[in-house]
């Protein structure tokens, strides 16, 4: 029953429709495991090399292959490139959600739909699109068993004729992601042309829908966050790494064991790290605590999951204070919850991680550009402070791809803090362990292996004194906690600084942090072009907070405390932090069904609680 | 080498490196008197001194416990990690990987391992990691007095008469099973075999698992009790005379191939082990595991080497990292240039 003539729609009404260029959002609806994940690649780059900014975003099941997945492609010409809220076309291949996917869309949206699913008989308010995916597929691969594998890029083809996406550039995408093989790329770029060619025979265009050559991507990148952390890290002069896998932070490690392959063998063929996959989360960091108390710049990268089963070791690493690299891509808790979707539920607990009074640095990256950077502050950090530091990606940021400019080479070298060498004991003589010589809290460590007879200290998670010996004394044990605090409260002034925008006028202020950047960035716009309604912004880029952070919120008649998570775990710090007559002044838009905010959800909150 | 020594008027003893045992000692031990632990810190010294080890080389690792607390007892000289409840093992590893140059010591006890530290410990067997494991086993919980560990015997009892109604874990067993290279048990109370079998440790490229039977002298060291001084005196039963010759000493003395096995180790050292027991082949991990079971049954304390592979790759070499410890590689070899950024980069575009 090949559908050759999508036959117009009568009450649909989008004739007319004024053209829309480089302004839309496409959603394709596929199941997982069936290959799609290349044709989406190359539908998202074809369109990044007409030059228009976009986002990919893959909202996938907890599974290997069969469940219903959906990819999200934004493309906006002003560079938002936040998940829009509404989809303007469907591409509609899986045939269990297809229904389902076409009630939500909103009228006018396009949907292009397999024949068979007869999808236009749901709806006459949107304007379908019928391709006979079987057909094409059959003239252009002869192999039966490997149609099932291309017939997604029949879809690429056809979207590319509707948005008038110059082929070449399809082509080149292709080549791009099959750089490797040969026949594949052929195949692909058969499949891809069928469809191409198929709809400019026999579909008319009816959508509003255009992609128009502009010259915003010209010198960009696309990589995902996990991928720019491993290059981050790499370039931090990263030496261990110790993980157990689990989603969404495992492509990090993964990647980087690719990155340090490539980049990291020496000259006599052997490895500058060592990389280990341990029996868990505990393991992983402990072996991190060891590597790091022997010298090692040393990570991990987890989840959720794996943060709570790091409490203890991470603990013990704040108290004997041992540098420690933790890459928290957070996932939507609590317990296993939603292990693919995105969330920054891990602020609160990751901030007092263990028990006692233990609180830790951390930092938050909005871009795949932060990831490659703050990489190497991590590190630096740790080091300095001799503490454990935490980047909080998400898994929106680390496991989607993102366009940004190339990433800079490190400004500066690499910062080992206060260790001290065999001539450094020489000329002291000895060293106390945990004495605060500088006044900045930090004391000066040894490492294992160091040849000097003074150069020995007894780590110790237990209560000690300055000489870093057993001691149960009240006045060492309160010292000692008073100190640790000294070293916080100095991290302070060292941590990366938020960033600020708007003119410091407006009488309400927004805080937000990680990937909710992208849609606040698109909700000002939006509150002030329709709205009439003006916003400062910071973007908070670390823990503990600096000094821009209390004097934004008091120079603001109120502040949006914007996050991914239920109970507002970012405003509840920051009361924390702030002097108590502020704290009315916060207010928490929380966003956590799992999907990464969008900018309209936040304006329509803002605007709802500003009584408007 | 030697450049710390002291020079004091009557020449003292030293070893090999001219370090005299006291740059061997620790501090005063804190735990009671007459426990099984002092005497293995003891036997550690001794051993670390004959062979001349560079107290600075060495790293202990420990858990939580009274056993974990030891490691201050010995080697003041050497760093020291005492870690969180029977994850020593992680840390060790951690630390090896920073830096193979490194000896590593880990001392711990039966809860410690396991207990609550049975998974970190199967791993470490498994990996094969370049370390010396202590288990100062004395089949309960010392320090929150006296409760059954899973070391303790099917029937042995607590002080208040309660009896163990769980068979034990036979730490050798599952070290053999699970990939140590150098697996043996001995008695703290025998100085001359756990003093042969800790030199012989250091000389190994491998998981070196040693249970050592440490009767707590306060909970555990009672009629009925199976790991007490006297159980152990009485049911103490030899698989094998240990002896060793180190790499540095001349080989003096030839061996029977027909009575005592050889094995050379990492270093060039001889371990040799005089059969007590002429079937008994400690290379055949399936012999070792079986005797050990032979034993729980007699309700003997089998002591000696079970099982030794000197020639297998340590979890280190097969990881392939450079000579040079990776804790202190310097940044050109740790960060790659800018033209591989650039690389990195023009392959995103």
């Amino acid at each position: 029953m090949a559908t050759t003539y999508a036959g117009p729609q009568k009450s649909s009404g989008q004739l007319g429709r004024q053209r829309v260029v480089n302004d839309m959002s496409i959603q394709v609806a596929t199941v997982n495991g069936s290959g799609s994940q290349s044709s989406n690649t190359v539908l998202l780059r074809s369109i990044f090399q007409m030059g228009v900014p976009i986002s990919g975003k893959n909202l996938f099941p907890s599974n290997i292959a069969g469940l219903p997945t959906w990819y999200t492609i934004r493309a906006n010409k002003d560079g938002y490139i936040a998940r829009k809220k509404e989809i303007d076309m469907l591409i509609a291949m899986n045939a269990e959600t297809a229904q389902e996917d076409v009630k939500t869309l909103a009228p006018g949206a396009a949907v292009l739909f397999d024949a068979p699913l007869a999808l236009d008989k749901v709806r006459d308010d949107l304007i379908f699109y019928a391709v006979p995916y079987d057909k094409l597929v059959a003239a252009v691969c002869p192999e039966a068993k490997l149609r099932k594998l291309i017939k997604n890029m029949i879809y690429v083809g056809v979207a590319a004729q509707l948005l008038k996406i110059d082929f070449a550039e399809v082509e080149k995408a292709i080549r791009k992601q099959f750089a490797t093989k040969a026949k594949a790329a052929n195949l692909n770029l058969a499949a891809a042309k069928a469809g191409f060619d198929y709809a400019a025979a026999n579909l008319e265009k009816r959508d509003p829908f255009y992609i128009e050559r502009m010259d915003k991507t010209k010198g960009k990148i696309i990589v995902d966050g996990n991928s720019a952390a491993a290059m981050g890290c790499m370039f931090a002069g990263c030496t261990v790494v110790t993980w157990y896998p689990i989603t969404p932070s495992s492509s990090l490690v993964e990647t980087m064991i690719d990155y340090m392959k490539e980049h990291r063998i020496g000259p006599d063929g052997k490895a500058t790290f060592a990389i280990v996959q341990a029996e868990d989360e505990l393991a992983a960091v402990g072996m991190v605590i060891g590597a790091a108390w022997a010298g090692a710049r040393a990570m991990t990268a987890t989840a959720g999951p794996g943060i709570s089963l790091m409490a203890e070791f991470t603990g013990l690493a704040y108290y004997v204070e041992i540098p420690a690299v933790i890459w928290d891509i957070q996932r939507v808790g609590p317990s296993t919850g939603l292990p693919t979707r995105t969330s920054q539920g891990d602020v609160l607990s990751t901030a007092f991680l263990s028990h006692g009074d233990t609180k830790h640095i951390l930092l938050f990256p909005n871009s795949v550009s932060e990831c490659f950077t703050l990489a190497q502050d991590a590190f630096d950090l740790a080091d300095h402070f001799q503490t454990p530091v935490f980047v909080m990606s998400d898994l929106d940021l680390g496991m989607n791809n993102w366009m940004s400019d190339p990433f800079p080479y490190p400004d500066k070298p690499i910062s080992r803090g206060k260790i001290l060498s065999k001539a450094d004991l020489e000329k002291a003589g000895g060293f106390a362990r945990y004495k605060d010589v500088d006044g900045d809290g930090i004391g000066y460590r040894t490492v294992p292996g160091t040849d000097h007879p003074a150069a020995a200290y007894f780590a110790r998670g237990s209560g000690h004194n300055e000489k870093a010996q057993y001691s149960e004394r009240p006045d060492d044990f309160e010292r000692n906690m008073e100190r640790l605090n000294k070293k916080f409260e100095t991290a302070r002034s060292f941590v990366p600084r938020p960033e600020l925008a708007g003119d410091g006028k407006a009488k309400i202020g927004i805080i937000a942090f990680g990937t909710s950047h992208w849609a606040i960035i698109e909700a000002r716009d939006q509150l002030s072009q329709e709205h009439k309604v003006e916003t400062d912004y910071l973007r908070l880029r670390a823990y503990p907070f600096t000094r821009e952070v209390h004097d934004f919120i008091a120079k603001h008649d109120r502040t949006y405390i914007v996050e991914q998570n239920r109970d507002g775990q970012m405003a509840s710090l920051l009361k924390l932090d702030i002097k108590p007559e502020l704290n009315p002044r916060l207010r928490s838009i929380c966003h956590i069904h799992g999907l990464p905010i969008d900018a309209r959800s936040v304006t329509d909150e803002l605007m709802m609680m500003e009584g408007k | 080498m030697g450049t710390t020594t002291t020079p004091t008027p009557p020449a003292p003893k030293t070893n090999r490196i001219g370090l005299q045992v006291v740059d061997y000692r620790g501090g005063k031990t804190t735990l009671c008197a007459g426990c099984g632990h002092n005497a293995i810190s003891e036997r550690i010294i001794d051993a670390m001194y004959e062979m001349g080890v560079k107290p600075e080389r060495v790293a202990k690792f420990s858990g939580i416990g009274c056993s974990s607390k030891s490691p201050a007892y010995f080697m003041n000289r050497s760093h020291s990690f005492n870690s969180v409840h029977g994850r020593m093992p992680s840390v060790a590893t951690g630390a090896m990987l920073a830096n193979r140059d490194l000896l590593a010591l880990g001392v711990t006890g039966d809860g410690d391992t396991v207990s609550i530290g049975a998974g970190q410990f199967v791993h470490l067997m498994r990996r094969n990691l370049p370390i010396i494991y202590v288990i100062e086993d004395n089949g309960c919980y010392g320090l929150t007095k006296g409760q059954f560990s899973a070391t303790a015997d099917l029937g042995s009892t607590l002080k208040s008469g309660v009896a163990n109604d769980l068979p034990p874990i036979d730490t050798c067993a599952l070290a053999i099973s699970l990939g140590a290279t150098f697996v043996g048990r001995s008695f703290s109370g025998d100085k001359r075999q756990l003093h042969t079998m800790l030199k012989a440790a250091i000389a190994h490229n491998g998981t070196v698992m040693l249970d050592v039977v440490s009767p707590c002298v306060t909970f555990n060291d009672h009629e009925g009790s199976t790991k007490s001084y006297k159980y152990v005196q009485e049911h103490g039963e030899e698989l094998n005379e240990v002896s060793f010759v180190p790499a540095f000493e001349e080989i003096n003395v030839d061996y029977d191939p027909g009575t005592t096995f050889e094995a050379t180790m990492h270093d060039g050292s001889r371990l040799r082990l005089r059969k007590l027991e002429q079937e008994y082949d400690p290379t055949d991990k399936v012999q070792a595991v079986s005797r050990l079971m032979e034993s729980h049954a007699k309700g003997e304390v089998l002591t000696g080497v079970f099982y030794i592979n000197a020639k297998a790759p340590s979890f280190i070499d097969l990881l392939n990292v450079t000579d040079q410890p990776l804790a202190t590689l310097p940044e050109s070899m740790t960060r790659p240039s800018r033209e591989v950024l650039a690389r990195c980069m023009e392959e995103l575009q």
